[in-house]
């Protein structure tokens, strides 16, 4: 048995890439290839006579492989299949980190599958509190509802649009510009940062169009997204990559906060960096620019 | 007695002067004397060599009893060749005791495997061995042990006489009424004749079986006229769908472009990743991907690869195209895309097997190769790679120019999975030491990289460019954690192989295989 530490509400979350969890020879060591979060799905992967078959293998695959520090998710069925209740019990009793909600539409389908985890948590002797929450934002009506959702329990770490879906309930299909989403991408967005949790954006499926994956990926950094939803290994690095700090900006980053603790020692609120005022309204966001560096690995200094 | 990588050689090969391998370059400085072959002179003008069939063509070279064959790969599965010599030989003329040395036999190969079970072919001595001839070796059906040596240590054994070839058979895409021989130009192309050049120049006969009679002179010649004694003309040498393959693909599988890119971040992490580079990788998964990469990076840093050789598919030949890799030189062409380019892209040049791995010879190319990437069956804590014996124990695959290069190399990277299916690709003793382990600098696999304790400037280098490693015990025990550690296999005492290191010592042997019983706890 492999024991599994807390799961982190908030963690570096740029990469979650989708396996379908009845397939072991994918799940064996979805580690290797250096994703944040790998997605065990018992959703649209798996069909709908496989659900029981998918259920074992992930709860052997939680129980004996040792993902080590890559998190470990559960995309569960939608509360209006038969299966998501049975597929709770599988992931609180396996140890999952956390469970994706799919098809969220509103703050009570995030109750819903709180009490049933809760439930289970109680059922199985894990510690109360333990598995996270995550929502899927797959319709007009869900997006709609974004503040809600977002802000409905202590466990929801974050929020994510699933394209497919969401395309197909507004009529629309993919656009290389992304404005088939756009509206529903800002809108999710504004309500993940109002509610504290993160932000997540949806797959993109064609793995031959590097130049379109790029564009959305730098799209998905403007934008301000905590990270993306993955189908391919293969996808992982150019999103690392990306939404790495750039050199210059963390040489910047760490000038502004050495800059701000020396001042404010010393009194003084404003004043200027390399020709350019700065005061306390800029130390979060160097900061946090400082903390990506170091979770990208590129920056090894003591300033956080 | 044990030699420098533990394996224990048996005293009865250790006669007529043979030794244990030593260890790296332990045969430098020392002389060879060449073994000249016995040649008819064909003094009077000959308006052609054409003779009517194989048979006839080996009565004129006095074919009889214990007679050594040389037969070469080009033609790799698709090859007719070696079967229509060897049958003509004991079919057509009754002779027995027969050697063949190949340098390499496979499937394409079973006819020869029913000659060695019905006691006609004796010996065997070939730089691969797969398909049912390596199971009736592995089954002691062969009368003496067979002879593993590398592409290398081939034309070495053949230039110090350890090898004399009677007959020298050349499979010939084109050839003229006298016996220039081309690669290209036919209609069974395999590029490059690289294997067969040594071949010809030391055999006492030389035999060219061709299905493309072109007109005089076949230029420019792979194998020469001046060498040869008779020119065959059949319907076909060999099946095109299986000579060379249409374009290789560069794998799209995740876990060998994972890899390939690891390779290609270690190659440009050493001092030798600069303007002039040299290089030659595989045509393996992984191996070919490592090509991708390196371009990225080679643009990265503005620097074009001197030079490349090898076994050579399209991905380097269209580096070569695009201008990004100075000169080609290859021994052997996998694709289409090679072997279309071979000695007509510009700079794409042609060279026999000697002067690429011969460890014996004043200047072979591996001496001068920066990088290799190559792939492993199995490689050992000690670094000791096998590529010969699966599993099993059974021989089922070929050393090939895996020791030559990695001995000649400055960075010899090793390429694999850590487990395959249920086995260990790293494990602690591989079945058999073909690559001995001071030859191999690092290990990429899908769950880590080692770099070998020998060489701390490669390990320093991993280090300042940020590249995480661990050690190879470590990747020994995560493939172990993973699948189990398997039960020793067990062997009778008959050796049925020797493996040659590329010096001419003893490697290694592969002894009879004890069939498997599962014994009750």
């Amino acid at each position: 048995m492999i024991p599994r530490p807390k799961p982190e509400r908030f963690r570096l979350r740029r990469t979650m890439m989708f396996m379908n969890a009845q397939k072991p020879g994918l799940i064996k060591d979805a580690y290797i290839y250096g994703v944040d979060s790998i997605m065990l799905d018992l959703e649209d992967a798996v069909a709908e006579n496989q659900k029981d078959a998918a259920r074992f293998s992930l709860y052997h695959a939680l129980k004996t492989i040792d993902y080590g520090d890559t998190e470990v998710i559960v995309r569960i069925n939608g509360l209006d299949t038969p299966h998501w209740e049975e597929d709770i019990r599988v992931c609180v009793a396996g140890g999952a980190d956390g469970i994706r909600i799919a098809k969220c539409e509103s703050a009570q389908d995030v109750k819903t599958v709180e009490a049933h985890v809760l439930a289970a948590e109680r059922e199985f002797g894990v510690e109360e509190g333990r598995t996270l929450l995550m929502a899927a934002l797959e319709s007009p009506k869900g997006i709609l509802n974004a503040y809600e959702i977002c802000a409905a329990s202590d466990r929801m770490f974050g929020v994510a649009i699933s394209g497919g879906d969401f395309r197909k309930c507004m009529q629309t299909k993919f656009s290389p510009d992304g404005v088939d989403m756009m509206v529903a991408r800002g809108q999710m967005l504004i309500a993940a940062r109002a509610a504290g949790v993160q932000c997540f954006d949806t797959v993109f499926t064609n793995l031959d169009d590097e130049e379109g994956y790029r564009a959305e990926v730098m799209q998905n950094k403007a934008m301000g997204f905590d990270g993306k939803s993955l189908i391919n290994p293969k996808q992982i690095r150019l999103v690392h990559e990306l939404f790495a700090p750039t050199q210059k900006e963390i040489i910047q980053a760490e000038k502004i906060v050495r800059a701000y603790r020396e001042q404010s020692a010393a009194g003084v609120g404003v004043f200027t960096v390399d020709g350019k005022m700065i005061d306390i309204a800029f130390i979060p966001g160097a900061e946090r620019t400082l903390k990506l560096a170091r979770a990208c690995g590129l920056y090894e200094g003591d300033l956080v | 007695m044990k030699n420098a990588v533990g394996r224990d050689i048996p005293d009865f090969l250790l006669t007529g002067g043979k030794e244990v391998y030593q260890g790296k370059n332990y045969m430098d400085g020392k002389y060879l004397q060449k073994a000249a072959p016995k040649t008819r002179r064909y003094e009077k003008p000959q308006e052609s060599k054409l003779v009517e069939t194989i048979a006839e063509a080996l009565r004129q070279c006095g074919c009889k009893d214990g007679c050594t064959f040389s037969f070469h790969h080009h033609l790799r599965n698709g090859d007719y060749v070696a079967n229509m010599v060897v049958k003509a030989a004991v079919e057509e003329l009754g002779i027995k005791d027969i050697t063949v040395a190949a340098t390499s036999l496979g499937s394409a190969h079973d006819v020869i495997a029913d000659y060695i079970e019905q006691g006609i072919v004796v010996g065997v001595q070939t730089s691969g061995i797969r398909g049912r001839i390596g199971d009736v070796v592995s089954e002691g059906k062969l009368k003496t042990p067979a002879i593993i040596r590398s592409h290398g240590g081939r034309p070495r054994a053949i230039e110090a006489g350890e090898v004399h070839i009677d007959i020298a058979v050349v499979a010939a895409p084109t050839a003229d009424c006298v016996g220039n021989c081309r690669g290209i130009g036919g209609k069974s192309n395999c590029g490059s004749l690289g294997y067969a050049m040594t071949d010809a120049k030391y055999a006492d006969h030389v035999i060219v079986v061709t299905d493309c009679l072109v007109d005089f002179p076949n230029m420019p010649a792979s194998v020469e006229a001046i060498d040869v004694d008779a020119v065959v003309v059949v319907d076909s040498i060999g099946d095109p769908k299986k000579i060379a393959s249409a374009a290789a693909r560069i794998s799209q599988n995740p876990r060998d472009l994972m890899m390939a890119e690891n390779v290609a971040k270690v190659i440009a992490s050493t001092p030798y990743f600069k303007e002039g580079f040299s290089f030659q990788t595989g045509v393996g998964g992984p191996s070919l991907a490592a090509n991708l990469f390196l371009e990225k990076y080679m643009d990265e840093r503005n620097i074009k690869m001197g030079w490349a050789i090898g076994g050579i598919c399209g991905p380097m030949v269209e580096l070569l195209k695009k201008g990004k890799v100075g000169k080609v030189i290859d021994v052997q062409d996998f694709d289409l895309d090679a072997v279309n380019s071979i000695n007509q892209t510009p700079n794409h040049f042609e060279m026999s097997a000697s002067q690429y791995a011969n460890p014996a010879n004043k200047g072979a190319f591996v001496n001068k190769l920066d990088f290799v990437v190559l792939a492993a069956l199995e490689i050992d804590t000690g670094f000791n790679v096998n590529v010969l014996t699966g599993s099993d124990g059974v021989l089922r695959g070929a050393p090939g120019g895996h020791p030559d290069t990695a001995a000649g190399s400055k960075c010899c990277i090793i390429v694999t999975p850590l487990t395959r299916g249920r086995m260990a690709t790293v494990c602690e003793h591989v079945v058999t030491v073909t690559t001995p382990g001071d030859c191999v600098d690092v290990l990429v696999t899908d769950y880590g990289i080692a770099v070998n304790p020998l060489r701390p400037d490669l390990i320093e280098c991993l280090d300042k460019a940020g590249i995480p490693h661990v050690t190879i015990e470590s990747l020994k025990e995560k493939a172990y954690s993973l699948v189990g550690r398997p039960d020793d296999l067990q062997w009778e005492d008959k050796v049925v192989a020797v493996l040659e290191a590329r010096d001419g010592t003893i490697l290694d042997v592969v002894r009879k295989i004890k069939p498997y019983t599962i014994e009750e706890d």
